[in-house]
């Protein structure tokens, strides 16, 4: 038994020398060196970094940065004060108040943006019945005073149609303003007389 | 005035040209750093981010100097001082070029040894005086890696001294007139640079820092220019432990053409390139796996060297 | 010269005294230490720079790391330091006080009709060796014995 544990005890410590000589020699002389070299061959490519402020890195159209409230191909204002960006906002970042013009369209009195709750998750873009509301690429929007990240309608609306350029609320849905009676909206069929027998 | 061995404008240049170096450093790590990265560095505080240490010496200088309420604050304010006086004291023995240099003493060996062994105090008061769990575990393995590495570099640098005959560095410097030591104590050569790295606790063997397990090990709280001596001290010791390989190893100024302190400045340059390189490259062992490697490894086989080296030098006689 | 080995010694002898009279332990060790270089100082300057490097690579340098290191596992509060005081009352000093003063009326006595210059010949690394390894090797061996035994218990202990 004693004989058999010297034995062990022999084997254990030769079994030490060999193994730190052996990690040694191949640890020194294949792996370390080699990543050595590896890593200084890495002097000779070119660096990924792209230098910011100069060289503007592309930037998807369907990136969620700065929002956006469009107008239609008439130019007028798309956005019909529905409350649901609002509704939809997990933040709260939105406010808006419902007014109504002479000819009966719908328009928000006030619009504003609180950017420095927003997320940016882009839930007020899928909410938005009108297409008004969009998302772009433009996420450059730092500001020194918090009281500046609120944004009011003059600084949210566009000159443009933003990412649907053909898409007209009034054209096509069915409900009626100045100029534009029950039935005359796109693939609208006249109105029915509810009251009435005949086909 | 003249300039020569311990004149007074030979110590200013010496000394002001350590520092700017030291200071550059930093500079040159992050450069050669991001380099091996694929990255770029910092490259916008002037041409090519040259002025960022002038930008990191601005902010370090007007932070706050804090000293913990629960700190023992002599030791903590002696710390980092330390630190710096003895590694710009190592320069003092360091044969530049013919002609350059603070001292030219007989004992340039065992000097920057007792010096590198003074050091160590600068890590371990650091970590005791912080009265911070992680700045003690940092300083007890700083204090057991540096005794134990000094131990080894002491004994590889015998061998040079047994060919050289002499502890004067500016004499080990002249014999290798013929050929550089690097080639009979190539053992040596290893064993001190690897001993060099862990008693400068650079970057693979960086055990009493590594931010990983122990937040920054023995400087975790010190900031402003206290850590900052501590950071500058890091560096000082980098081109320390460059200079000294190439003193005893590389045969210092020789060279053919080119000046001698051109040639000292190439050589030692290259072997600063060489440690970043190790910073970026060799990852961090355990804390037992290095000091197994140091015991069971370094310190055989540098008496081994020595005793090869000892028995060939008697057998040419 | 000589005013720096005055210098050097009265550090030495202040560094010493403070030390002494320390009572936060880590202080304690750091005039300690300061102690020991100013007296290596001392050595280099009467001529014995092998001997000063020594000094300050193996006390310095060396043992007194231990100190600090044992330092550091033990945990020192402000207790220690308030234990440390009740110990340092001034009756302790009296037994110390007239021994050391009796040792140094005895070393005066000695060095005053003792002929000595200031500033010897260097004795260097070469003088120290040829002695120790020619005259002195039996003694060396034997201390190299020692330090044996002291690495194998260590080793031992270790084990344990």
């Amino acid at each position: 038994m004693m004989q058999k544990k010297a034995i062990q005890g022999k084997k254990h410590a030769t079994n030490l020398v060999e193994t730190i000589m052996l990690s040694l020699f191949k640890d020194t002389f294949t792996s370390q060196v080699k990543t050595l070299y590896q890593v200084f061959m890495h002097a000779f490519v070119k660096a990924d970094t792209v230098e910011y402020p100069e060289e503007q890195p592309y930037m998807f159209p369907r990136w969620r940065g700065r929002i956006i409230l469009s107008r239609d191909p008439d130019g007028e204002e798309r956005c019909v004060a529905c409350n649901l960006c609002a509704c939809a906002c997990p933040v709260d970042c939105i406010a808006l108040q419902k007014a109504e013009t002479e000819d009966g369209r719908w328009y928000p009195e006030f619009f504003r943006i609180n950017f420095s709750r927003c997320i940016m998750c882009g839930f007020c873009e899928e909410a938005c019945p009108t297409n008004a509301i969009q998302l772009t690429p433009d996420f450059e929007m730092a500001e020194y005073i918090r009281q500046d990240m609120v944004w009011e309608k003059e600084d949210l609306l566009i000159n443009g149609t933003g990412k649907y350029h053909d898409y007209n609320f009034y054209r096509v849905a069915g409900m009626a303003i100045k100029g534009k009676g029950k039935g005359m909206a796109q693939n609208e069929a006249p109105p029915v007389n509810v009251k009435s027998l005949l086909p | 005035m003249t300039f020569e061995v311990g004149s007074g404008l030979s110590i200013g240049s010496i000394l002001f040209t350590v520092i700017i170096v030291a200071a550059m450093l930093i500079w040159v790590e992050r450069r050669l750093l991001s380099l091996w990265q694929e990255r770029l560095g910092p490259n916008r505080v002037g041409p090519f981010g040259l002025l960022q240490v002038v930008a990191d010496m601005i902010k370090i200088f007007t932070k706050e100097d804090w000293v913990p309420p629960f700190a023992d604050k002599l030791s903590f304010v002696l710390a980092p001082t330390v630190i710096m006086i003895v590694i710009l004291l190592s320069f003092a023995v360091v044969p530049f070029a013919p002609g350059v240099g603070v001292i030219d003493s007989n004992i340039g060996v065992l000097f920057v040894l007792a010096m590198a062994s003074l050091g160590a105090y600068s890590v371990m008061l650091g970590g005791l005086a912080s009265d911070n769990k992680y700045a003690l575990l940092g300083s007890l393995r700083a204090a057991a890696q540096m005794v134990s590495y000094e131990v080894f570099m002491g004994i590889s640098l015998l061998g040079v001294v047994a060919l050289a005959g002499s502890f004067n560095l500016r004499e080990i410097v002249l014999a290798q007139e013929g050929v550089w030591y690097v080639i009979p104590q190539f053992v040596g050569f290893v064993i001190f640079l690897i001993a060099g790295i862990a008693e400068s606790h650079r970057l693979p063997f960086d055990i009493p820092e590594a931010e990983q397990e122990i937040v920054a090990g023995y400087h975790t709280e010190y900031s402003g220019m206290k850590f900052g001596m501590f950071f500058v001290g890091e560096y000082l010791g980098l081109v320390l432990i460059s200079s000294l390989i190439t003193v005893l190893f590389f045969g210092g100024w020789m060279g053919p053409f080119l000046p001698p302190i051109i040639w000292f400045v190439i050589k030692a340059s290259l072997f600063i390139a060489f440690f970043i390189l190790l910073r970026a490259a060799i990852p961090r062992p355990r804390y037992d796996q290095l000091m197994t490697f140091g015991w069971l490894v370094l310190l055989p086989l540098s008496l081994l060297n020595l005793m090869v080296t000892g028995a060939i030098i008697l057998s040419m006689q | 010269m000589i005013i720096l080995f005055y210098l050097a010694a009265a550090i030495a002898i202040i560094s010493t005294v403070c030390m002494v009279l320390q009572n936060n332990i880590v202080h304690g060790l750091i005039y300690l230490i300061l102690s020991l270089l100013a007296v290596a100082i001392v050595f280099f300057l009467l001529g014995a720079p092998f001997a000063a490097v020594l000094e300050a690579i193996v006390y310095a340098g060396a043992i007194m790391v231990l100190f600090l290191f044992v330092m550091m596992m033990l945990n020192m509060g402000q207790h220690s330091v308030d234990q440390e005081r009740s110990w340092m009352g001034g009756r302790v000093f009296i037994a110390p006080a007239i021994m050391s003063g009796l040792l140094l009326a005895q070393f005066l006595n000695v060095l005053r009709d003792y002929e000595f210059e200031l500033v010897p010949t260097e004795i260097g690394v070469m003088q120290v060796s040829s002695l120790l390894f020619g005259p002195y090797v039996l003694a060396v061996e034997l201390a190299s014995i020692l330090l044996l035994a002291g690495l194998v218990s260590a080793y031992h202990l270790a084990k344990k």
